[in-house]
């Protein structure tokens, strides 16, 4: 396949950060040998869910152009998006690929009211040709996520609750009509029935408008519901890939399983499993640190072989594992290993 | 015995710019107990209310909130205190850290990042309380953060090099330290991945056995109210919509909200369509009149439109604003 029929290309990125002091220190590498791509004629919404500090942001700050990688490339619309330099070509970029952060509170700054933001997008992208439209595009965006323009006019970030700062935002990122939205953590801050309402609304952009979702989540269950793949980060690498019945309903990887395992489910009833007790890496910089799997800490299977060297990607059924437990050579360490 | 006692509670948002003011009827008439040895929960949508009403249980009332009506009384082994009336001196010296912790939303950034954990600690607790003995107020920490399961050494890390989870359950065991009687936690895992969030609620959990006190949990995601706590309550618009038992609120819900946000809960192995409400969220500056549910309810009747409906008793622990339920009705 030509990579001109791809909306997003990630091959094989890397980025590695220097921590420590000014003189030595060491590297963290947030971001490891990650390859990925969707489709251009076929939108779909991909999830990236995985621990907490595992590169997800890192990663989509690199598709974003905020960040360059340390190897490794993006395409989008089988450009390298390394190549852009023109300011004219990134405003057109950015009107195609829109983000949704993490924190709204570092979206917008405590000083502007947020309706400034809106107005600024619509001007920026030139989707409005006078102000009674802008008014109007941007009244629009926001009854797409619940609130509307006499509702947030005026008004402060620390004015509005964290949900209603958080759909503020996802409302900004639809002004320019983009092709691809990453929204990192967008539900994380709204409760059950909006989240349904923000996500039931991305299935839509994606059902009539086209619109691809990478959607960055620790929400499992909504992952389930809308996406159409998922890819489980952990410590920079994914170390699970696939359709997202295949990885949540049998996931192969140990650190997926203990994921869902630990998904709680709203039924008090079946409280005993996620009331066992379970062990937490103490600090990252130690697990990312690690040699060999990055879960051979914490992995109720592990095998020698998992402190030796990185596992290899291996395909089981629709998923791709990395994981020794699905290799032969971790078949045949394993069986060495029986007396 | 009654650890605390909100008794029809109202507290606004008012404020003023270019000429326009605005009144934010963000807690409106709340009543409700807490009692020595629970978890109690408290949920509701976005901007209902829910941080409100903890700042103002927790003697946090700053400009542009005001407390219009009601009371907040305490009762600490015998110590009673009206929170309202209460003094900003005896409130730091008595009861802050010492009876009442309050693990606030986005609580990650209480940690100075500029100073190692135990420093910002020991800054808090020297504006608090005059600590004379340092070293033994050291060992206590020491022996609280061991009990808890945490390597002592993250008392001498920065809080950058901490990973979220851990940042979380370092500020969670340095606000226990004292063991206070009430311990609330305002959204404690809402950025964590759920194996991490997982950790941080079971200490929780653990905290709660070993004091036998009292954690008021709020946070919007009603999975993780199923696994952790006693009783709760459900927040709509300011108001309570409904109380009961943890296992009533999701086996039995009455009230038509409670009901909606139980039936929209997604789950891994199911794909079907959920709904959201129809609808807009209310607008507090200026919300609906009668039942504030009522322009979304699917039972709605007349009299929702402008009757405010009491929350009222309709069996065992169990109380419901709603006109479809009458006292003792169940
Ligand atoms: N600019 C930076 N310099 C050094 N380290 C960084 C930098 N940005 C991120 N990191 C580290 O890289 C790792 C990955 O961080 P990242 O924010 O991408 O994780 P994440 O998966 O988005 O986490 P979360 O789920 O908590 O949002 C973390 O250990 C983080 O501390
Ligand atoms: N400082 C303030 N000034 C004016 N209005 C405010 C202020 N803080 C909050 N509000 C408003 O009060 C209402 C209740 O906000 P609150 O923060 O209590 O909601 P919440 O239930 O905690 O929401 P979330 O789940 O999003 O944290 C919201 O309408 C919000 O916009
Ligand atoms: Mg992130
Ligand atoms: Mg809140």
């Amino acid at each position: 396949m030509s990579t001109s029929e791809k909306l997003l290309d990630v091959q094989h990125v890397t980025v590695k950060f220097h921590i420590g002091g000014l003189l030595g220190g060491t590297f963290l590498t947030a971001v490891n040998d990650v390859s990925f791509s969707l489709e251009s004629n076929k939108p779909e919404i991909f999830t990236l869910a995985g621990e907490s500090g595992s590169g997800k942001t890192t990663l989509s700050r690199v598709l974003l152009r905020d960040l360059e990688p340390t190897a490794g490339r993006v395409l989008f619309e089988g450009r390298d998006v390394s190549t852009i330099r023109k300011r004219s070509e990134f405003i057109e970029f950015m009107k195609k690929v829109q983000p949704v952060f993490q924190n709204p509170f570092e979206t917008f700054s405590p000083l502007r009211r947020v309706e400034a933001y809106l107005f600024d997008t619509a001007n920026n992208f030139k989707m409005a040709s006078n102000d009674r439209d802008a008014a109007r595009v941007v009244d629009d965006a926001l009854r797409n996520v619940g609130l509307s323009l006499d509702e947030v006019r005026q008004r402060y970030p620390h004015e509005l609750s964290g949900g209603q700062i958080q759909r503020v935002s996802v409302a900004r990122a639809l002004i320019s009509q983009p092709r691809l939205i990453l929204a990192d953590e967008p539900v994380s801050m709204v409760d059950a029935s909006l989240r349904m309402e923000i996500v039931n609304l991305f299935r839509k952009l994606r059902d009539e408008k086209g619109v691809s979702v990478l959607y960055i989540t620790h929400d499992l269950a909504t992952a389930y519901y809308i996406s159409d793949r998922i890819a489980i980060m952990l410590r920079g690498y994914i170390v699970e890939m696939g359709p997202v019945e295949d990885v949540l309903e049998r996931p192969a990887h140990p650190y997926t399983q203990l994921l869902k395992e630990s998904v709680p489910e709203p039924a008090p009833q079946k409280r005993e499993t996620w009331a066992r007790h379970i062990e937490l890496g103490a600090t990252e910089v130690k697990e990312y640190g690690r040699i060999g799997c990055k879960f051979a800490g914490r992995c109720p299977k592990v095998m020698d072989i998992c402190r030796e060297a990185d596992p290899p990607n291996v395909q089981v059924g629709q998923q791709m594992v990395k994981c020794y437990l699905y290799s032969e050579r971790g078949e045949k360490a394993a069986a060495e290993a029986q007396p | 015995m009654t650890l605390l006692s909100v008794r029809n509670l109202r507290a606004y948002y008012q404020t003023e710019a270019y000429g326009i003011s605005r009144t934010v009827q963000a807690v409106d008439g709340i009543s409700f107990d807490l009692f020595p040895n629970e978890i109690y929960g408290v949920a509701g949508e976005s901007s209902c209310g829910k941080t409100t009403l903890i700042k103002v249980i927790s003697g946090n009332i700053k400009h542009p909130l005001k407390v219009l009506e009601g009371s907040v009384i305490y009762n600490f082994n015998g110590y009673q205190v009206d929170m309202l009336q209460i003094s900003e001196d005896e409130l730091r010296r008595n009861v802050r850290w010492k009876q009442i912790s309050y693990v606030m939303q986005g609580s990650m950034s209480v940690l100075n990042p500029v100073r190692k954990v135990i420093k910002t600690f020991e800054d808090i607790v020297r504006t608090h309380e005059g600590i004379t003995d340092k070293k033994k107020f050291l060992e206590q920490t020491r022996a609280h953060i061991n009990r808890l399961g945490l390597p002592t050494d993250v008392l001498n890390a920065y809080p950058h090099q901490l990973s979220g989870g851990m940042r979380q359950r370092v500020a969670i065991a340095l606000a226990t330290v004292f063991q206070p009687a009430l311990i609330i936690a305002d959204e404690p895992t809402t950025a964590l991945d759920v194996v991490v969030q997982r950790g941080v609620l079971h200490m929780i959990k653990d905290i709660q056995a070993m004091s036998k006190n009292t954690v008021l949990l709020v946070t919007h995601d009603m999975a993780v109210h199923a696994n952790v706590t006693d009783r709760m309550m459900i927040m709509y618009a300011g108001r309570i919509a409904e109380e009961a038992p943890t296992e009533s609120i999701f086996n039995a819900p009455l009230h038509p909200y409670t009901q909606h946000l139980i039936n929209s809960l997604p789950m891994i192995g199911e794909k079907t369509t959920r709904t959201s409400l129809g609808g807009s969220p209310p607008n507090l500056a200026n919300p609906p009149g009668g039942c504030r549910f009522h322009p979304r309810c699917p039972h709605v009747m007349d009299e929702c439109r402008t009757v405010v409906p009491d929350l009222v008793t309709v069996k065992e622990r169990h109380r419901v604003a709603c006109h479809l339920f009458k006292e003792d009705s169940v």
